[in-house]
């Protein structure tokens, strides 16, 4: 059986330029998204703050949710169907505070005995309970942000021992389209960036490095065996000849993230979202973004009058 | 070749069987204890078992300033002895600022400083109106040793409190340099938990003041070497302590709690709990002259800060023994005992993050996330065999048994498996077909360019091989970065990318590649659908 014909034959170069108006635009987007926003929105991860997450016997509303706060002198929460992340609890709410107001552990134990006394204790089930400290938070956001950046950094020298510095230009400029995109579908979606989804985002780049080697590898090879052939066309024959392959390995790898987002549950859904955008966008900066990049670095090293293209 | 072949299998067999060997353990009880003796579980992360995981912060810096109050007292005393005299003598944050009446006597004071506190660095000297000011500060390496050490302390008198008879399986680690991880698995009352881990318990002893009014000093005129302490009360409404009445004592502390021994629950005659507590020989000799020099006036039992009771000094001996009265419930009591017994905390600590799963969510993220791997997993093995037929078959196996050998390998390394971990898990299953598919689209291309299929398989693995190598390896960066990088959860997720990883290699090349050969060398098949 066969999605791609053998002889596939699509000029991928020669729409690059639509390709990476596209690219521009959706990244465009993103940032504007994110300007809008204020930046990305963080959860309490990375910004610090209380997650409540409460199961109850009967059927409960967020407005009764929200009353058994107004007695007490705590700021007012954001109550949050649980099945708006994708858990099925029927009354099953997700309650968020802010730190602004005294020390977290003190607001940990208000928040619980709020609850208790407006519902009764046996009304209801704390399932989670999070709090992050605002110093804890700021520590992890660093970690994060060190974490994607020493990842780029230790792939960079990887592609460029393997291969050449342009390669490992292009599929770093690649990985950071991809994360650039799919932050932005975060904030478009109004979702949070928590742990999880950085861990994601290193998932993602991991992927689309995957994606973007295999074109890279039959690039190389390709070099050797069609040494006259123009550059672009030497690209444009190796992403055709793996398009199948990289096609399917997307379609397995989207399988088993659909299942994910489906059925993972509420703290996966997330995560499951953002490897879903991800995923879809790498494969696509793989073909579209990471050689086009090649080919500019090789064209201006031709313009400079350094002559034909050198087999790696 | 026939050889070579053989012991292919033989290898992958004992990795089959080994790995049988480390997963059995999760899959049943019903094991030899021979078995359940070398090969464990595999560990659950808190977020699926249910508990509780708190980042405590050690306020260390108090403890350097208490130890640089305790040098200035004890300096005070130093002085007075060598008749070395001054206007005022006061700690001040990590320094110590001495007034000095004559300035004749500096080389004295320096002398005596190096001697007793070599520590103490002078940093200023200021000369005001004939009297000479010193300020020592306190080298940054001692101030170092000092916080290293108070986190040292309150990691351990945290366990002891949490875990008085050395029994649970509780991770209680040091986390940079002044953190504390705590990890208490299925916990029920987190609130009490919290509470005995906070609590400083500083116990000291100290002489009511009755010499002195304590109407004035409340009005503000306060005598000097006394303070204001207040009691605690139980309030009858709401059951909560609250701030009782205001009691003057005298500041200085004649015994604290260090010399402890031992502290229990008992009841007085009308069933009340109160905790009796017993000094050591060291502590009890000590309580013994107090209470011989200060027979009828009130000893007050003060608890971080707190006044519990201040019963009046009747005899001269108590052989080490006292009690704590203060209307205690029963669980309070014993969760003082507790504590109590394990000492004080060098510093206060502050809790800065707590993430607490309950075991019934627990258990649905587990059913989740078993379900969702089996249905992505069937749909993967379902198109694999659809898509390559009989090669497909071969590529389904290997993902079966990489599933299999990356839970043998948690379970064999002990490492933890949380839910972004089993994330890890689909995601590597998604992944691991890529290299079969890398092969399998390879070989397609080398048979439509008219090799043999032996031939077009030789191609297929060798030149694929390479490119799986170079894929595999930047995503084994992402993953140990994500490792040293990670926390809790994350690390689970960046565990099991990475032993997927390494997996898939093995299963993906060498056991695809044995299977195929067996067929077409050992069963003399010509050609495999693929």
């Amino acid at each position: 059986m066969e999605f791609i014909r053998p002889d596939v034959n699509i000029n991928f170069m020669g729409r690059r330029w639509i390709a990476i108006g596209l690219s521009l635009l959706v990244i465009l987007i993103a940032i504007a998204s994110l300007l809008y926003h204020r930046g990305p929105r963080y959860g309490i991860d990375f910004a610090g703050g209380l997650l409540v997450q409460v199961r109850f016997q009967q059927p409960t509303t967020a407005a009764q949710i929200r009353e058994a706060f107004r007695g007490t002198d705590l700021p007012q929460p954001i109550v949050q169907h649980a099945w708006e992340i994708g858990e099925k609890g029927q009354h099953e709410y997700i309650i968020r505070l802010d730190l602004r107001k005294g020390t977290p552990e003190a607001l940990t134990q208000a928040v619980r005995k709020a609850l208790v006394s407006h519902f009764g204790s046996n009304a209801l089930e704390v399932r989670r309970v999070e709090m992050v400290g605002p110093k804890v938070g700021r520590d992890l956001r660093v970690k994060g942000i060190k974490s994607i950046i020493f990842a780029l950094i230790g792939i960079l020298i990887y592609i460029s021992w393997r291969f050449e510095f342009k390669f490992a230009c292009g599929a770093v400029l690649a990985l950071i389209h991809d994360v650039m995109i799919t932050i932005g579908a975060f904030s478009i979606t109004n979702k949070e960036i928590n742990l999880p989804i950085v861990a994601a985002f290193l998932a993602i780049i991991g992927y689309s490095l995957n994606d973007t080697i295999v074109v890279y590898d039959r690039i190389r090879e390709n070099r050797k065996k069609y040494r006259r052939m123009p550059f672009t066309d030497v690209i444009n024959r190796s992403i055709n000849e793996t398009l199948s392959r990289t096609i399917l390995t997307s379609g397995t790898t989207l399988l088993v993230v659909v299942a994910l987002f489906f059925l993972g549950g509420g703290v996966i859904h997330d995560f499951a979202f953002a490897l879903l955008v991800g995923i879809l966008v790498g494969t696509y900066s793989s073909i579209f973004i990471a050689s086009p990049v090649v080919i500019f670095w090789q064209g201006r090293k031709e313009r400079k009058g350094k002559g034909v293209p050198q087999a790696a | 070749m026939k050889l070579e072949l053989k012991w292919r299998g033989i290898i992958i067999a004992v990795v089959i069987l080994l790995a049988i060997f480390y997963i059995g353990p999760s899959l049943t009880e019903d094991l030899p204890g021979v078995w359940k003796n070398y090969a464990k579980k595999i560990h659950l992360g808190l977020d699926l078992r249910g508990g509780t995981h708190l980042l405590l912060r050690v306020k260390a810096e108090e403890a350097v300033q208490n130890a640089v109050g305790q040098m200035a007292g004890d300096l005070k005393d130093i002085l007075l002895k060598e008749k070395v005299r001054f206007v005022s003598l006061e700690a001040k944050g990590r320094e110590v600022e001495v007034t000095l009446l004559n300035p004749a006597q500096e080389g004295d004071l320096m002398d005596l400083v190096n001697r007793h506190y070599p520590d103490l660095e002078p940093v200023a000297t200021t000369e005001a109106q004939g009297r000479l000011r010193i300020r020592f500060i306190l080298s940054p390496k001692e101030a170092d040793r000092i916080k290293e050490n108070a986190v040292k302390q309150a990691l351990e008198t945290i366990r002891n409190r949490l875990d008085p008879q050395g029994v649970k399986e509780l991770d209680i680690i040091a986390q940079g340099a002044d953190r504390i991880l705590i990890q208490l698995p299925g916990i029920e009352d987190v609130e009490r938990a919290k509470q005995m881990i906070k609590r400083v318990a500083l116990l000291e002893f100290k002489i009511v003041d009755r010499e002195h009014s304590l109407e004035e000093a409340l009005r503000g005129k306060v005598p000097k070497g006394s303070e204001i302490l207040y009691t605690s009360e139980l309030d009858p409404r709401t059951g909560k302590r609250r701030r009782g009445s205001p009691i003057l004592v005298k500041k200085q502390t004649l015994l604290t709690g260090d010399m402890l021994d031992r502290a229990r629950v008992e009841f007085d005659q009308f069933g009340n709990p109160r905790i009796a507590i017993s000094f050591n020989s060291k502590g009890a000799k000590l309580f013994d002259r107090i209470a011989s020099a200060n027979v009828g006036k009130e000893l007050a039992i003060i608890l971080d800060g707190t006044v519990y009771s201040h019963p009046v000094i009747r005899q001269r001996h108590y052989g080490g023994n006292a009690v704590i009265e203060g209307r205690f419930t029963l669980d309070e009591a014993r969760d003082l005992a507790v504590v109590l017994k394990a000492g004080s905390l060098p510093a206060p600590v502050e809790i800065e993050e707590e993430r607490t799963v309950g075991p019934s969510l627990g258990r649905d993220s587990i059913r989740a996330g078993l379900i969702s791997m089996i249905v992505g997993m069937t749909a993967v093995v379902l198109f694999m065999a659809f898509y390559y037929q009989a090669a497909g078959l071969v590529a389904d196996f290997v993902l079966l048994l990489n599933v299999l050998l990356i839970m043998a390998v948690m379970a064999s390394l002990r490492a933890t498996l949380t839910l972004p971990g089993i994330a890890g898990i689909i995601l590597t299953i998604g992944m691991a077909v890529d290299a079969n598919v890398l092969i399998f689209e390879r070989v397609r291309e080398e048979l439509r360019a008219g090799k043999t299929f032996r031939a077009a398989l030789d191609a297929g693995y060798s030149r694929a091989f390479l490119t799986i190598i170079d894929a595999n390896v930047t995503t084994f960066i992402a993953g140990v970065v994500l490792f040293q990088f990670g926390t809790g959860p994350i690390r689970g997720f960046a565990v099991t990318l990475c032993i997927g990883i390494a997996a898939s290699l093995f299963t993906a090349v060498f056991v695809s590649r044995t299977i195929f050969d067996y067929f077409l060398i050992q069963r003399k098949v010509a050609k495999i659908r693929i």
